[in-house]
């Protein structure tokens, strides 16, 4: 048994996400080799090697691999799957745009977002907004999996001393270019690594009421996000929404203000370990799964919890 | 410019979904079934390039059982010219689906092929990616805005942490994200209208691909149930308990 893990980096770190993949693949069993594909990526490609379990690193450094373009990057990975039992990343949205190209060239089914592995081909993943959870058999000799990364625990980022290996092969498949990115720049934790959230609800009433979520985050050191509701209403940007089509996230405290909690929402939060509901409608569904609960109106409830913590 | 844009039967966004007693699947007995969230909002977005003037025919495409044809019925009333349904009984993996929706592509040759970014029975957000490959197609997913500049394409992208732009070379793949648009309501005349636009209907044979099967459901089963917690009386007590009972904050 070998794995191939794609590492998910921006050149000069690994994302913690590929930490997530190193131990889903150690569950697989086996050899374990993480590709970093990027431009001057070797930075990343040091701190892959250091994290523990990881056997090989293979660095692919081209300016085609620079941005992370599916077109290029699942050439490259379809390739050197031939060497491999299983390819795997962390289901972000990188790894969502180039996975399905990787297993569509390979001419194999991708088995998305597990959230356990229960043998060698067998594995257990959340269907229908997670309200059901569905345990799957493979009979692709070879597969390509991505994993949800709050099922599975970091491998530790050191202990590890993997042999570093370049790659040459360079797929440019010209069909596609990167223009620009506009990424926030914030000093709160990522959404999905931080170990508190705070997210806004309808019942925030606008973006400016975000704003009250600022002061209690600033002191958890939480991230902030959001309800489909929220981002539909456009209060805040799409990249804070968490949810079934949003970001997954299990922190240790999860608090909901002003969400009313519609499955969609609860698929991307409900493995969070302690999870505060403070809304005003006492009957709203949040509360079913809120391990503490606050009927208050969120204007008076917000500046007297900033205040208590 | 021709745009084919695929849309999905699957159960309505609002029904709350079970699995059956025995285990072996999900319970859909008169539930109530809709066009998958996001390929309307591709629709949407097809209908929008075409009043816009770059797009001169829009064809739907849906891959199903002949109930399938419904959900492409609402397309056609949405705005699209005429349909195409690939009559597949049974579930079909997103790997054969993409086969057959490049013998759609091989005999329609679109410049644009738009479809919603995931259907929200299988949750699998595979389809396009899988086609852009097949088809050796360029791919813009996840978009919140496409443009349409000659030859190319541009598709602003939501990703983790913000937004990406690209640059696809035409032929393309465009995978829709909720922001892209807000998808109108159907009016009764074009209602009425779509159900005289053409709809063919093709068997997976007359397009050379065989449905083939790579993964086995075993068992379904509900997810862990949490336990609901308390009501608290006010924020000081909720700051109590999370230091001293749950210890969450210090």
């Amino acid at each position: 048994m070998s794995t191939l893990i794609l590492a998910e980096h921006d050149n000069d770190s690994l994302k913690a996400a590929t930490l997530s993949a190193v131990t889903a693949a150690t569950q697989l069993g086996g050899e374990i080799t993480v590709l970093v594909a990027g431009a001057n990526c070797d930075a990343a490609a040091q701190q892959a090697a250091a994290v523990a379990g990881v056997n090989k690193v293979l660095v692919a450094d081209n300016a085609a691999y620079a941005n992370q373009l599916a077109e290029n990057v699942s050439l490259l990975v379809a390739e050197l799957a031939a060497a491999y039992d299983n390819v795997i990343a962390a289901a972000t949205t990188s790894a969502k745009n180039i996975m399905p190209r990787v297993a569509a060239l390979l001419d194999v089914a991708q088995i998305s977002e597990i959230m356990s592995v229960e043998s060698a081909d067998t594995f257990k993943r959340p269907i229908y907004a997670g309200n059901v959870i569905a345990t799957v058999q493979s009979s692709d000799a070879k597969k390509v999996i991505t994993v949800r990364g709050t099922s599975f625990d970091a491998a530790p980022a050191e202990g590890g001393s993997a042999v570093v290996e370049a790659v040459t092969s360079v797929h440019d498949a010209g069909i596609s270019s990167f223009v620009g990115e506009e990424v926030a720049v914030s000093d709160r934790p990522e959404l999905t690594a931080a170990s508190v959230v705070i997210s806004g609800g309808r019942g925030m009433q606008n973006g400016e009421n975000f704003q009250l979520l600022d002061g209690i985050a600033d002191k958890l050191g939480a991230a902030i996000g959001a309800s489909r509701a929220a981002v539909d209403a456009g209060f805040v940007p799409n990249d804070m929404q968490v949810g079934q089509t949003g970001k997954i996230v299990a922190p240790d405290l999860y608090i909901a203000v002003g969400i009313s909690g519609a499955i969609q929402h609860l698929a991307g939060m409900k493995d969070s370990k302690v999870i505060v509901a403070i809304n005003k409608d006492e009957d709203a569904p949040i509360f079913q799964v809120a391990d503490y609960g606050l009927v208050a109106d969120l204007f008076s409830a917000l500046p007297e919890l900033e205040a208590a913590i | 410019m021709k745009v084919l844009v695929a849309v999905k039967r699957v159960v309505d966004y609002n029904v709350k979904v079970r699995a059956k007693a025995d285990g072996s699947d999900v319970d859909l007995n008169n539930v109530k079934m809709a066009i998958n969230p996001f390929c309307e909002i591709a629709v949407e977005e097809a209908v929008r390039l075409k009043e816009a003037g770059v797009a001169t025919e829009v064809v739907a495409v849906s891959v199903g059982p002949k109930a399938c044809q419904e959900q492409l019925r609402t397309a056609l009333a949405l705005g699209a010219d005429r349909a195409v349904q690939v009559e597949v009984d049974g579930v079909v993996e997103p790997l054969v689906v993409a086969k057959l929706l490049k013998g759609v592509v091989e005999k329609e040759a679109p410049q644009l092929v738009i479809l919603g970014k995931q259907s929200i029975d299988g949750d699998n957000n595979q389809t396009g990616q899988m086609l852009g490959a097949l088809t050796n197609m360029a791919q813009g997913t996840f978009a919140s805005e496409v443009k349409v500049d000659g030859d190319s394409v541009s598709v602003t992208r939501e990703i983790d942490g913000g937004l990406q732009t690209v640059k696809l070379a035409l032929p393309a793949i465009v995978t829709t994200d909720l922001r892209l648009n807000e998808p109108r309501y159907a009016s009764l005349p074009n209602i009425m209208k779509a159900k005289k636009k053409p709809l063919d209907v093709f068997t997976p044979d007359d397009l050379g691909v065989a449905v083939t099967k790579h993964v086995t459901q075993v068992k379904v089963e509900p997810p862990a149930e949490r336990q609901a917690g308390i009501k608290v009386e006010d924020v000081a007590t909720l700051v109590d308990k999370l230091k001293n009972e749950a210890k969450v904050i210090a």
